[in-house]
This record gives C-alpha cells, structure tokens and sequence, in this order.
C-alpha cells in the first residue's frame, strides 16, 4: 500500500485536489495499485469532493483526520495527524507533494520516527536491493540518483517532475474518516492569524509573467513592466539582482530561493539567466527575452527572443496593445 | 538572548555546475565557496536579535575543515562565536548530519545555556533536503516551522510569518524556538573592515560529533539534459512588436 498526504486548495475553477498532489497520486499508481490518500478535515474542505477528484487520480480509499486542532494549519499537528494514520495503516511508502506544507509535514513524520525522507523524487522503482530513486538537487539545476533503505519509504515528489494523469475509469475513493488523538502540545506551531499580503494574481499561478533584472537598472524602471503585466493579466516577477538592489520586494523573485513559476509564457527583460533564476523559471512553457545581449543565457534558453533595450521594447509594446 | 545559526558550505556554480569524473560529487576545486541565502539570512538575523535583546550569537556548520572560511565571513558580520563539527570531507546525510548538529548542540548548551533560538537556513542550496532543521527541532522537542521570512521577538515568545503566495501564516511559539528561515528575511549586511580583521583572528570551536548514517545513499549525480531550445529572433528593439503580438495571441494570453 502507498499513503499520499493530499493537500486541498481553494481554486476558483472548481478544482479540490491541489495540482502537485495530483501529480504524487500519479507517481504512487505507477509503483502500486493500492494508493490510498490521507487528508486533514480542516472543517471546510468537503472531504466527499476530495474522495471523488482523489479517486479521478487513482485512489481506492480516503482517509480524513478530524480533530479540533486541525481546523487550521500546524506542521506539528498535522503532521501527528498523519503519522497517527500511517501507523494504523501501515503502508510501505508515504508520499507527499513537495510543496511547502507537504514538505514540512512529511519531514517532521520522517523525524518522528527516524525514518529516512527523500525530497524532491523524480523518479522512483523498486528492486530486490530497495529503492532507486531520482530526485533534484540545487533546486532542479541537478538530478541525483540515490538508492534508500528503510522499513516505511517516505518521499516527496517534485512538483511538475510528473504529469497529473487521470485514471481512464474513475471512481470515487471510498471515504472514511477518523478522529484522531493528538497530544496538546502540538497547538505551540498552529497558525494563529492569516494575513492578506496581496490582492493582486499570485506568481507561482500566475498564467504570464513579466520578469524584470538588472538591465531594468532601477525600482522606477519597473513601472513598464507592470503595466505589460496587467494588460496580459499577468505577474510581475524578478532576479536577485533585483531584489538585492531593493528595486523589488523578495516575494517577487523567481528562483531556487525564491517563487517558481510556471506561466504559459515567461517575459524575462533584461534578465541574464544564471542558474539560480532558471531553477525558478524553466517550468514556464514558453520563454520570451527581451536583451541586449545576443548571447545571454536567458536567450539562448527562450523560444523567442527581441535583442534590444527592455527600455525602448517594453513601453512600444504596451502602446501597441493599449492601441489595439 | 541565545541565538544560534547553523550553516553550510557550498560551491557557487557558474552558467553550469561541473561534476567531478566519477560523477559522485560537484567538482569544485575551480570554484568559490559561500552559504545559501536562506542562512546568509539566519546569520544576519542572528545579530539582529542579539543587536536587539542583547545576549550572543553562534553560527555552527557541520562540515569540512575549509567550511572554517564560511565561519569567519559570519563572524565578519557581526557573530560573536564559531564553531566547526568537522566531517572527514563527505556530504553526510540529513539524519547524520542532524545527529551530529543536535549531540554539537547538547554541547554547547551544557557549556554556556541553553539557545533560546536555532535558525536553519529553509533548504540547503546543494542537496536541498529540506528537513535537518526539523529533525533537529524535533529531537530537541521544541517547536519548529519553516520558511520564515519575518521574525519579532516579545518575551518568551517568537511571532513569525510565511508567505503563501497571496496571504501570510502568522504562527507564534514559545521560546526556545527552531525556525527554517527563507531569503528576504532580512538583507544581509557587507562585513566593516574592522568585521574582517576581527574574523582573521576569530578562534573557531571545534566539537567532534558524529550520528549513525541513514538509510538514504548516493550512487550519482547528474546535469540534466539541455533541452535544445531554438530560439527565434523576433527582431531589434521596437521593431519586434508586431510579431510579439502575434506570439501573445497565438498563445491566447492576449485576446
């Protein structure tokens, strides 16, 4: 048996699952047929949709953990949570989106009971000496294959290694949910308040970004680049360069420290690719540059390219879609 | 207060990262050294804190004899203490190095008191992990959260927040505290000259410890493959713009 920690999201287009553990329940079908998925009731999410788009993914069984302490987020709690249901079930690998939450909880379980975790898998097959696994390093920029032993395989899968597929006849997952026991102390790590820090369309979802680095040479020169950003509905993105020159907030970076992004198309002006940056780009579908330098590694990485300065290229281009 | 920083040594890579001819390790020798920027962070907040609260601050880096070079540039910056658990050169693996951090940590605890505060940097920059911290935190048995990019301390209690994409998780523990800090905490500051010559003749700690390996073990490492990517060049300069236009359309992103 596989358990997957599923994590739930508000989307607006009717989906329940969040995109990367779709991709985990994708990933867990290949290696066994017996996928089972675990979720926290956290009181909102209606755990019968979960059950049915769990199931579209491969699922047999759902398993919802009820608790009080539940109702919002904690590492501590919900990562009991989820180790008081894998002792009960006792599969043989947990898996779990490597997103934040996914990540974070999954680790304190491998904590917990001194278990080995694996981050990031690609890739993942069995043989009579254990596990062979591919995963990520340096934020994507390098695979690594390991091997791993141990009694309960616990990983988390990298989100967009792997395709979300649906099952060719779905069926509902078989829901059952339990109350589970948790020790009070875990309360010390809930959330206590949850703060809107931006109306605006968030970058790691965002369906085009408009990424600025230091060819945008100052915090005025990103004016352009948000306006090019709000015409395509789209996100302003940026470098290190530009953050460490306080042209941009951090939340703007897109890199290996930063957001990854994942846009059909990615505008990246006067931005020269190090590697750091396309750890956090190079899941955008198509890449668009805008420089002066021919050779830049942005260009030779984009499907597109304009040689010139963002400066004359960016403005030309909002006025010829505000003209439209 | 007691702030502690943990660190590591990493090589900064160019345009690609070149392995060593075996493949089992990035080769380096051609290439400088630095930290992640998650813990360029936890070192700079480290003596924020104690700028603040008064007290001291540690930085503590599992790692090779080189890894002394990291410890003085943090003590460059502003750290009062250093200290090496040094490794016979090999990456050690999560449940070992985080063995070895928390028996270094014992250590120092029963020397000088108790670390009302230990900041990992969120992820390591080379194998990316994502969990010594936690295992620390959790085999210490106090509280522990990720990807921390505010920090406040009030007493005997840390309120901190992380970023979710269009809110922030505002979360509020009781010291004494682990905490997983992001890049954009804080910007690090550059080391005076006075912060240099202070680092030169910094005495750096040393605490032999070690923790049982665990299950996981690297066979190799690999550069993916270069996805060979044609590029079309629309034009130069403003020129370009109606066949941009034409590229936006076709991928529907402008209507």
């Amino acid at each position: 048996m596989i358990v997957v920690f599923v994590e739930t999201t508000a989307g607006d287009d009717g989906d329940v699952l969040a995109g990367p553990s779709r991709q985990a329940l994708t990933l867990a079908r290949s290696l066994d047929d017996d996928v089972v998925a675990v979720a926290v009731d956290d009181g909102e999410v209606d755990l019968d949709e979960v059950a049915e788009d769990a199931g579209r993914y491969g699922a047999v069984q759902l398993h919802g953990a009820w608790h009080d302490l539940l109702d919002r987020y904690g590492p501590e709690s919900w990562a009991a949570a989820l180790d008081g249901l894998v002792e009960e079930l006792a599969p043989g690998v947990v898996l779990a989106a490597g997103t934040e939450r996914g990540g974070e909880v999954l680790a304190h379980v491998a904590a917990r009971r001194d278990l080995p975790l694996v981050a990031n898998v690609t890739h993942a097959e069995a043989d009579d000496a254990g596990w062979r696994l591919q995963r990520v390093r340096w934020g994507g920029s390098l695979f690594e294959h390991t091997r791993l032993e141990a009694e309960r395989v616990l990983l988390t899968v990298q989100p967009h290694a792997v395709d979300a597929v649906e099952v060719v006849d779905p069926a509902a997952a078989e829901l059952v949910e339990h109350d589970v026991e948790l020790d009070d102390v875990v309360a010390r790590t809930r959330v206590v308040e949850e703060v809107v820090t931006s109306t605006g369309v968030s970058l790691a979802t965002a369906p085009v970004v408009v990424g600025g680095g230091r060819g945008v040479g100052s915090a005025e020169g990103f004016a352009d680049l948000e306006r090019l950003a709000g015409l395509l509905g789209g996100a302003v993105g940026c470098s290190r360069v530009a953050t460490n020159n306080g042209w941009r907030p951090h939340r703007d970076q897109v890199g290996q420290t930063g957001t990854a992004i994942a846009p059909t198309i990615y505008i990246a002006c006067g931005i020269s690719g190090a590697i750091q940056h396309w750890a956090g780009a190079k899941s955008a579908k198509h890449v668009l540059a805008i420089n002066t330098d021919a050779e830049a590694n942005m260009v030779a990485r984009a499907d597109w390219a304009v040689v010139g300065d963002l400066h004359q290229v960016v403005p030309a281009l909002v006025a010829a879609i505000e003209a439209r | 207060m007691r702030v502690l920083a943990c660190i590591k040594r990493v090589p900064i890579p160019g345009a690609k990262i070149p392995l060593t001819d075996d493949g089992t390790a990035v080769d380096d020798e051609r290439l400088g050294h630095t930290v992640s920027p998650h813990e360029e962070c936890a070192v700079e907040e480290a003596v924020r804190l104690v700028e603040a609260h008064g007290g001291t601050s540690t930085v503590l880096t599992v790692g090779p004899p080189d890894a002394e070079e990291q410890l003085r540039a943090a003590v460059s910056t502003g750290v009062d203490q250093a200290v090496l658990v040094p490794t016979d050169g090999a990456d050690w693996d999560p449940q070992r190095t985080a063995a070895a951090v928390v028996a270094a940590i014992g250590e120092l605890e029963q020397a000088d008191g108790p670390f009302d505060l230990v900041l990992f940097g969120n992820e390591s920059a080379d194998a990316g992990g994502f969990q010594v911290g936690i295992r620390v935190a959790v085999a210490l048995g106090r509280p522990m959260v990720q990807g921390i990019k505010e920090v406040e301390v009030d007493g005997d209690t840390v309120r901190v927040s992380r970023p979710t994409g269009t809110t922030s998780e505002v979360y509020e523990l009781p010291l004494p505290a682990c905490l997983g800090v992001r890049e954009g905490l804080n910007l690090p500051r550059y080391p005076t000259m006075r912060g240099r010559l202070v680092s030169r003749k910094a005495t750096i700690a040393e605490v032999t410890v070690d923790g049982p390996a665990g299950g996981q073990s690297l066979v190799a490492l690999e550069s993916p493959p270069e996805q060979e990517v044609e590029t079309e060049v629309l034009g130069s300069g403003p020129e370009a713009i109606e066949r941009v236009i034409s590229v936006l359309e076709d991928l529907k992103v402008l209507t």
